[in-house]
């Protein structure tokens, strides 16, 4: 078989090529200055980096390149088993994918838009009830030990167990949210379908924080222990209230821990497959048609792999944009304020 | 069990650093109540549809819904093991997720190390790089990846498509950004005397870190592991695509309690609450340590 002959070109690719320019002030590598005292020896470091280095070329750097590759290629269900001999299309599949007056590009930019608004909802949310609920769980109460462990349960439960449980409540005959809404409460004239049509969105929302937040509140709780407790202190001294110690010690004291978070969050989310894929299996409804599941559908359901991995590119770009104005802006806010 | 859990910063440990050294106000008490409440509430009812129908005989779970099940039965239990096949996927779970996690933390705690105590050219491309990788859509290197493990095995004979062992590969490199990234936090936090004076009294530099960084650093590779297993459990995507009959993990092979005609409801939430509990529990018992990891590590 001549198909292992693309592969070989693209694995010698250094370990440094790989590197996306905006990730130069990625939060981990920002951290503090350089301590002095480590030491310098040779080829010690790079053995103990390099299975970590062969791993991250293997399943990432290497398949992202080659999708790179695929997104200029006319990779239809005729070539998929000997893919290197697929005709090139140069910009054809990018084309087709922003050409937003006919019928793909549409449907793609409509995916991207709700996912947009979905992703921005969903992390202000779980950041929100995230931050909340730790900021009221701070000082210690009888049965918070308890409560938080009740918290994490939802971020612990494996997604399609979780996702599957919110499957059954949202059905529409015999599921817990129709029976209460309409049975009970007579909100609703008719019992309302939860997983089709415009529904969908609000359904999809719900799943999400309801499976979300219980991160932003692990890392909210982690970053509280390290606010030193003399803050708190000497502002009660000063007379400070609780409500003005919450808005200016504790808050501003997390903003290192929420630029991370958020972004984190960000990247999750609008990433996300496994929600959506469970919640609404391999047809998602197009009031929550997230852009995975839009592009897994674009490239299984019709056979062009090409067209996939091009707006799997344009999806990276975007993400890639993002995450460089982000780590810039909040760069320079740290940076001015150590001024 | 917070005697248990060691930290080399008394910040991390989980006493509560209290807040105000007065009592807090009426107006935060109520809020508190009323935001703690609702949250309660938000989080356990999908917890108690699960448990609740788990027991419940079909008709309970085809008919409308019903808070309490007209009878409790232990069917549905039973049932789960040969409506499909769910031993198996149980076993090819296990072995999957355990597998991924002791590679990615093994393979976390040698690059972390290395990051945080040598100096080397490419070690800030490297952080970078690997953090970078989080942000690719798994969409984008699904395909690729298929690809090139398909095309792998024509040419080596390694079967990596559809195998255990692809799967391990490809889940243990999913953890593996955010594992090192945090490891190099909590590393960093472990004084750097303690390896030095190991070095003195004649341990190599694996010595060194075997026998004194690790020991010092078991919350945040213990935090490392949870997230470890529990990424490689809740997988969906590339399960779906990289299993073939034999080697079906959970994620996918649950689906199979849907059939044409009739929806299993009562079974689907028994084995989604059999799958779940060793994650949950785990989690629950490991959760401080998570904390602790967190607190040095990630959030410094």
């Amino acid at each position: 078989m001549s198909t292992g002959t693309p592969m070989t070109t693209t694995v010698p690719t250094g370990p440094g090529t790989g590197a996306p320019p905006a990730g130069a002030h990625t939060p981990g590598a920002a951290r503090g200055p350089r301590r002095p005292g480590r030491i310098r020896r040779g080829a010690l470091p790079y053995l103990l980096l390099l299975p970590a280095l062969v791993l991250e070329l293997l399943v990432h750097l290497v398949p992202m390149a080659i999708g790179v590759v695929m997104s200029f290629k006319q990779l239809t269900q005729l070539y998929i088993r000997d893919w290197g001999t697929a005709p090139w299309s140069g910009l054809g599949n990018y084309r087709m994918s922003v050409d937003f007056d006919a019928p793909v590009g549409q449907a793609l930019l409509h995916s991207f838009l709700v996912t947009v608004v979905f992703t921005l909802l969903s992390v202000a949310l779980c950041w929100l009830i995230g931050t909340a609920a730790a900021i009221c769980m701070q000082d210690s109460f009888r049965g918070r030990g308890l409560l938080r462990a009740l918290f994490l349960v939802p971020y612990a439960l494996p997604v399609y167990a979780a996702v599957i449980t919110w499957v059954f409540m949202f059905q529409h005959d015999n599921g817990l949210v129709n029976h209460v809404l309409h049975d009970q409460l007579h909100l609703t004239g008719r019992p309302t379908f939860w997983l089709i049509g415009d529904n969908s969105f609000v359904a999809l929302l719900t799943v999400s924080v309801w499976k979300g937040w219980p991160f932003a509140f692990l890392i909210v709780m982690a970053g509280l222990q390290n606010i030193p407790g003399e803050l708190y202190e000497a502002a009660a001294l000063d007379g400070a209230g609780l409500w003005q110690q919450i808005r200016r010690i504790t808050l501003p004291s997390l903003r290192p821990v929420n630029q991370v978070l958020v972004l984190v969050l960000f990247l999750w989310t609008f990433n996300d497959f496994n929600t959506p894929y469970v919640l609404f299996g391999r047809a998602a409804p197009e009031a929550a048609d997230l852009i995975s599941v839009h592009i897994y559908q674009a490239s299984f359901v019709t056979w062009n792999f090409g067209a996939g991995s091009a707006m799997s590119v344009l999806l990276l770009l975007f993400l890639l944009v993002v995450t460089g104005g982000h780590l810039l802006l909040t760069s320079r806010g740290r940076r001015s304020a150590d001024v | 069990m917070s005697d248990t859990v060691r930290s080399p910063r008394p910040a991390a440990s989980s006493s509560p650093s209290g807040r105000s050294p007065t009592a807090p106000p009426r107006s935060f008490l109520w809020t508190r109540r009323v935001l703690l409440t609702l949250l309660t509430g938000f989080v356990l009812v999908p917890v108690y549809v699960m448990v609740s129908s788990s027991l419940k005989p079909l008709p309970d779970v085809t008919g409308g819904f019903r808070w309490l099940p007209s009878g409790l039965t232990l069917r549905p239990y039973v049932d789960i093991w040969s409506t499909v096949p769910l031993a198996r996927y149980f076993v090819n779970s296990l072995i999957v997720a355990g597998s991924a996690t002791v590679c990615s933390v093994v393979v976390a705690v040698l690059a972390a190390y290395a990051v945080s105590r040598y100096a080397f050219r490419g070690r800030r491309v490297f952080t970078v790089t690997v953090l970078s990788t989080q942000m690719f859509p798994g969409i984008l290197f699904l395909l690729p990846l298929f690809l090139l493990y398909v095309n792998i095995g024509n040419a080596t004979g390694i079967a990596l498509f559809g195998s255990r062992g692809g799967l391990v590969l490809t889940y243990l490199t999913f953890s593996l950004p955010f594992s090192i990234w945090m490891l190099i936090g909590y590393l960093d936090s472990v004084p750097r005397d303690l390896d030095e004076a190991a070095l003195v009294d004649g341990c190599g530099p694996l010595g060194a870190l075997f026998r004194v960084v690790v020991p010092a650093a078991v919350p945040g590779i213990v935090a490392v592991a949870v997230y470890a297993f529990m990424t490689a459990w809740g997988e969906v995507l590339f399960a779906s695509v990289m299993t073939d009959d034999a080697t079906r993990t959970l994620a996918v092979g649950l689906q199979g309690y849907s059939t044409q005609y009739d929806v299993y409801w009562n079974q689907i939430m028994a084995a989604s609450l059999v799958v779940s509990v060793p994650v949950v529990a785990g989690f629950l018992l490991l959760q401080r340590y998570l904390v602790a990891g967190l607190t040095a590590g990630a959030v410094k």
